[in-house]
């Protein structure tokens, strides 16, 4: 019985044998102790068609409730264009390996040096990699670097402020790889400076991690972290939000060395976590203990532009237990996704997104507490998420909206709730919000 | 494939917009946050129309070769066929609007997804659980490492820091290694080509955590011996890695389980049909043997028995956390579709049609070319260069051989690796090649084999007939322009 | 056949010294330059770091490689080549005057332990 993807017909199959001097398909497994072939049958469905396959998928997808989200935390809903989508479908791009071989990969490398170019702009620093798995493991590497990068010193001071799943992620990788980890304190929903400076004195400290937006959805004051940081020879890194780059002060511009985060706001879908974005940026003096991919420009020898891959010194196939890090890949159909998509928008796309967030955030904001359901945490500036204290217990207030159709008032700890508002909500949809969350109040 | 010079940025003019917003009717504005958090000025991305952009990227995917273009024969690497129907489901708008933190209640059928999955890798590799939580291969092993550390440390075993890898295995695997604090023993390959178990066996103390193995190995052979280092590194306290690599060559007859595997991964972009992309997105979930089933990395999925319902949990047992949420979940859905369109009757066929291939391939070319290990191969090989020339007289490489393989439409194989040679050529042509295909690379490979004779010229110039010739890779490196 | 040149020191790594008091002037040999090939990239410590013998204190790249330094001697770093930083590529034209790093010595007799001219050339032989 044939199988779409096999191409072998009885007839090729015996050729192909015989030319091997075999006689059945068994011989080729003849170096095999015996005991270890399988001879069972597999637990897995038996073969489907594509009509069984859609489906099947249909029917599973029935069993998930798509709802209109007011939440972020790491994941956020922006709008994806067309045809960004359309581009990364182009079989070219998605079926085509690592870009080894330059020659026939000119279209991969040239997008990300285009990718490398914009984060570069985006985030003010001077060198980006070709991208990295996702926001938390790109911050694990920006601290194992800053280790690399000031030689000697091993540890790294990290923010409470963070999202709780960068800490987590940052932990795990530096208990495994021997790097001491201590999470500052926060103070009044920030980070506080005075409390990292008190740990930079013992002078051990190879990198601090701090968000450029925190956990609360506050845009952090990072006023005189670099000047402390760099005073203790130890490295920023500034954990950033890509997207809010366009309108708020960027890591460059607060004087870090190092900016990572996820990319996923640069319009990737939600995708129930993945595949999204790590981006990873340095300033020129530790471009070569950048980890993951990098790709340059030359020439070729008819003096034609081109791309390859570079300063391959650094990565693993070379350099094995002595690499910056075991990264061999980069999240590549995405950083071109987000390479169509930064092109689509520009700089005045970029900013209407922001725009159409905050204003929307704000309008939600105020709202909220003029339901009288909800008080202020904190008067500090926020752009797209926001924190409030709830009237009503978290997991109440969460669940009564999950019954109309929102994900809205994620619990950050305590009575805490936040809500997130990017430009794909609409006034009506958070009218609507509004009015489940009055009636709440009426049937308190 | 044509040349087409532009970059995005030099199709840019002030003024010109691609994107489709609303307008902005909001009240307050971002020129409401104080200035000392504000960006000084616009970030200068491209002003570019939607049909430039699009022009652009189809004219740069246009200097792009993929499996859809042709043959890809890069070893390591299974470049098999990406079914278009996983592209489809992994879009599937029940799926791609979800939150990731979206309560347990609305995403029953995500979980249903991770568990099913999860519950067909077992089977297919005879391991008792899986995380689909790490992004990719080299993902997979750190996350495999930080698991087989954690087992000993809760042990109390604590001394246990080093790891035995063999000279041929993929620098990845040391890396790996080296980033999970673990110091690494290197064992040596018998001139046969597998693991020397008589180096090993001494290296075997109370010291190592366990060994890493590729089986097949990077050379395409099967470590004939598993029977002994398995028994010998359980016996010493050690626990054996599976580096998944190269499962296709096993897929559907042999399991990493069977043969005593503690902790393995599996790339779905290689064996499971997933796309390679140009270099991710990938997956590379880890599945481990009874023992270690409750170390794996949070969050775990859990059904609970009573009521069917799946819900996601962190698992305190484990080495933590690894990822920001549940892996690549789009990446999760095409191997499943895959294996779906697999089913029993055609995955005991993956291993077979694709160790078919590469034998013919082998015995097709060793006429021509150096073979160091002649014996039967699995899912890859190695040729140690050219027979007739050779480098030091002729001055024709490896790499040359590559290069004018790209002038014949064919990807090159994967070159200079294993280092255990130094002419390395490594062949795999998956099992979803037809026997055309094939006949056509090995005509290729000969007329190259050829020409390195007759017209050395014109090896050591290709490729002649791609959108750029040889980059200058010592000028990239020497002065590094990494933007526009 | 790979040059050697008088009146230097010689590692078994393929470092060269020239001692000039109780200061170290440290290189490459002809021998590390050319099994390199080109070289692309020279990480050399800064000044005022320690180094110390038969330990790594920074590393060369190729394209396509990679090889560790290691100090012949100990002592501090008291200056780096910096026209090494804009053209790596002078260790391969002349490694004998294009030198990496300079060291302040701490123990001026660890150079005991290093070869001459001679027994250099009859370590290569036999590495060959």
């Amino acid at each position: 019985m044939g199988f779409a993807y096999f191409p072998h017909t009885e007839g090729d199959i015996r050729a192909m044998l015989d030319r091997i001097g075999l006689d059945s398909l068994d011989g080729l497994y003849s170096d095999v102790p015996e005991d270890v072939l399988y001879k069972g049958d597999f637990s897995i469905p038996d073969a489907m068609s594509e009509m069984e396959i859609r489906r099947w998928f249909d029917d599973l997808a029935s069993e998930n409730v798509r709802l209109k989200v007011f939440c972020g935390a790491g994941a956020y809903d922006h709008y994806s264009p067309s045809a960004a989508k359309a581009v990364i479908s182009r079989s070219e791009f998605l079926t085509s390996y690592t870009p080894y071989q330059a020659e026939v990969s000119q279209g991969t490398l040239r997008y990300i040096f285009e990718y490398q170019t914009m984060m570069t702009r985006l985030t003010g620093l001077d060198c980006s990699n070709a991208s990295m798995y996702d926001g938390p493991t790109s911050a694990a590497e920006a601290m194992l670097m800053t280790v690399a990068c000031t030689r000697k010193k091993s540890r790294v001071l990290v923010s409470a402020t963070l999202l709780p799943r960068v800490i987590d992620v940052v932990g795990t990788y530096c208990k495994f790889h021997g790097t001491g980890l201590s999470v500052i304190p926060e103070s009044g929903f920030s980070s506080d400076l005075e409390a990292f400076r008190k740990e930079l004195a013992a002078g051990d400290v190879a990198g601090v991690l701090v968000p450029g937006i925190n956990r609360y959805g506050i845009i952090e004051d990072l006023s005189g972290f670099a000047d402390a940081v760099h005073s203790a020879k130890a490295l920023l890194a500034v954990y950033s939000d890509p997207s809010s780059l366009a309108v708020i002060r960027t890591p460059g511009e607060w004087g870090a060395d190092i900016a990572c985060g996820d990319a996923q706001s640069l319009g990737i879908p939600l995708s129930f976590g993945g595949p999204y974005l790590g981006f990873l940026c340095c300033r020129q003096e530790y471009v070569r203990k950048l980890p993951g991919r990098i790709v340059g420009q030359t020439s070729d020898p008819e003096g034609r532009r081109c791309y390859v891959l570079t300063l391959q010194a650094r990565e693993q196939h070379i350099r094995r237990e002595k690499a910056t890090s075991n990264i061999c890949s980069n999240q590549s159909l995405m950083a071109l996704y987000v390479t169509v998509y930064l092109s689509l928008m520009g700089p005045q796309g970029l900013r209407r997104v922001n725009e159409l967030s905050y204003g929307g955030a704000h309008y939600l904001y105020s709202a909220l507490l003029d339901t009288g359901l909800f008080t202020e945490v904190s008067e500090k500036p926020f752009l797209k998420e926001f924190v409030l204290r709830s009237g009503i217990p978290a997991a109440v207030l969460q669940e009564k909206l999950l019954e109309k159709g929102y994900f809205a008032a994620l619990s950050c700890g305590d009575d805490i709730v936040s809500f997130c508002v990017t430009e794909n909500r609409t006034r009506e949809e958070i009218d609507d919000l509004l009015s489940v969350i009055r009636d709440l109040r009426s049937s308190k | 494939m044509k040349y087409y010079d532009k970059l995005i940025f030099e199709l840019s003019r002030e003024g010109r917009t691609g994107f489709s917003l609303p307008e902005n009717g909001w009240k307050d504005s971002p020129d409401d946050i104080p200035g000392n958090l504000r960006r000084c000025r616009l970030p200068d991305l491209p002003q570019v129309s939607e049909p430039d952009a699009v022009r652009h990227y189809i004219n740069l995917s246009d200097m792009n070769f993929g499996v859809d273009t042709g043959f890809y024969p890069l070893g390591s690497c299974t470049m098999k066929y990406n079914p278009k129907i996983n592209e489809e489901i992994s879009a599937h708008p029940g799926f791609s609007g979800l939150h990731p933190l979206q309560p347990a209640e609305t995403v029953q059928g995500a979980l249903k997804l991770y568990a099913e999955l999860s519950s067909w890798l077992c089977s297919l590799t005879g391991m008792s659980a899986f995380t689909l939580n790490p992004f990719a291969g080299a993902h997979g092993e750190l996350t495999g490492l930080m698991i087989m550390r954690q087992y000993h440390i809760s042990r109390g075993d604590t001394k246990r820091t080093r790891i035995i890898v063999p000279d041929s295995a993929h620098g990845t695997n040391p890396a790996s290694a080296a980033v999970c604090g673990l110091e690494v023993v290197q064992v040596k390959s018998t001139p046969a080509g597998t693991i020397d178990v008589g180096d090993l066996m001494p290296l075997l103390d109370d010291t190592v955590a366990g060994i890493m193995m590729t089986n097949p190995n990077t050379l395409g052979l099967f470590e004939t011996e598993i029977r002994e280092i398995e028994a010998s590194v359980h016996a010493a306290g050690g626990l054996l890695y599976y580096d998944g690599a190269n499962m296709n060559a096993l897929l559907g007859k042999v399991r990493p389980g069977d043969m005593g595997f503690d902790i393995m991964h599996l790339n779905l972009h290689k064996t499971f049909s997933t796309p390679h992309g140009g270099g991710g997105p990938g997956a590379g979930p880890v599945g481990v043997s009874s023992r270690l089933a409750g170390l794996l990395p949070s969050p775990v999925v859990i059904r609970d028995g009573k009521t069917g319902k799946f819900s996601m949990a962190g698992n305190p047992g484990g080495p933590g956390r690894i990822s920001g949420f549940a892996g690549n979940f789009g990446v999760l859905m095409k191997a499943c579709a895959y294996i779906m369109a697999l089913g029993k009757r055609n995955v005991t066929k993956v291993g077979p049609y694709a160790v078919l291939a590469a034998n013919y391939i082998k015995e097709s070319l060793k006429d021509r070319y150096r073979l160091p290990v002649p014996s039967l191969c699995k899912h890859e090989f190695v040729f140690d260069g050219l027979k007739d020339v050779s480098p030091a007289v002729d001055g024709i490489s490896t790499l040359d051989v590559a290069k004018r393989l790209l002038d014949y439409g064919f990807h090159a194989p994967t070159i200079y690796f294993p280092l255990l040679f130094h002419q390395s050529i490594m062949i795999e042509p998956t099992e979803t090649e037809s026997k055309e295909t094939l006949d056509a690379f090995i005509e290729a490979m000969r007329k190259i084999a050829d020409e390195a004779v007759s017209e050395p010229e014109l090896l050591k110039t290709a490729p002649h007939c791609t959108p750029v010739g040889r980059p200058d890779e010592t000028l990239a490196a020497t002065h590094p322009v990494l933007k526009f | 056949m790979s040059k050697i040149a008088e009146g230097l020191l010689y590692s078994e790594s393929h470092e060269w010294v020239k001692v000039e008091g109780d200061i170290a002037v440290i290189g490459i040999s002809d021998f590390a330059q050319k099994s390199m090939g080109s070289i692309v990239y020279v990480d050399m410590p800064e000044e005022d770091d320690e180094v110390s013998q038969d330990e790594e204190f920074g590393a060369v790249e190729s394209v396509k490689a990679a090889s560790d330094l290691y100090s012949p001697v100990s002592g501090t770093v008291i200056e780096k080549n910096a026209a090494l930083e804009d053209e790596p590529g002078l260790l391969n034209t002349d490694p004998y005057t294009n030198w990496i790093i300079r060291v302040r010595m701490s123990d001026p007799s660890e150079t005991e332990s290093l070869m001459d001219a001679a027994a250099y050339s009859e370590f290569l032989d036999r590495q060959a």
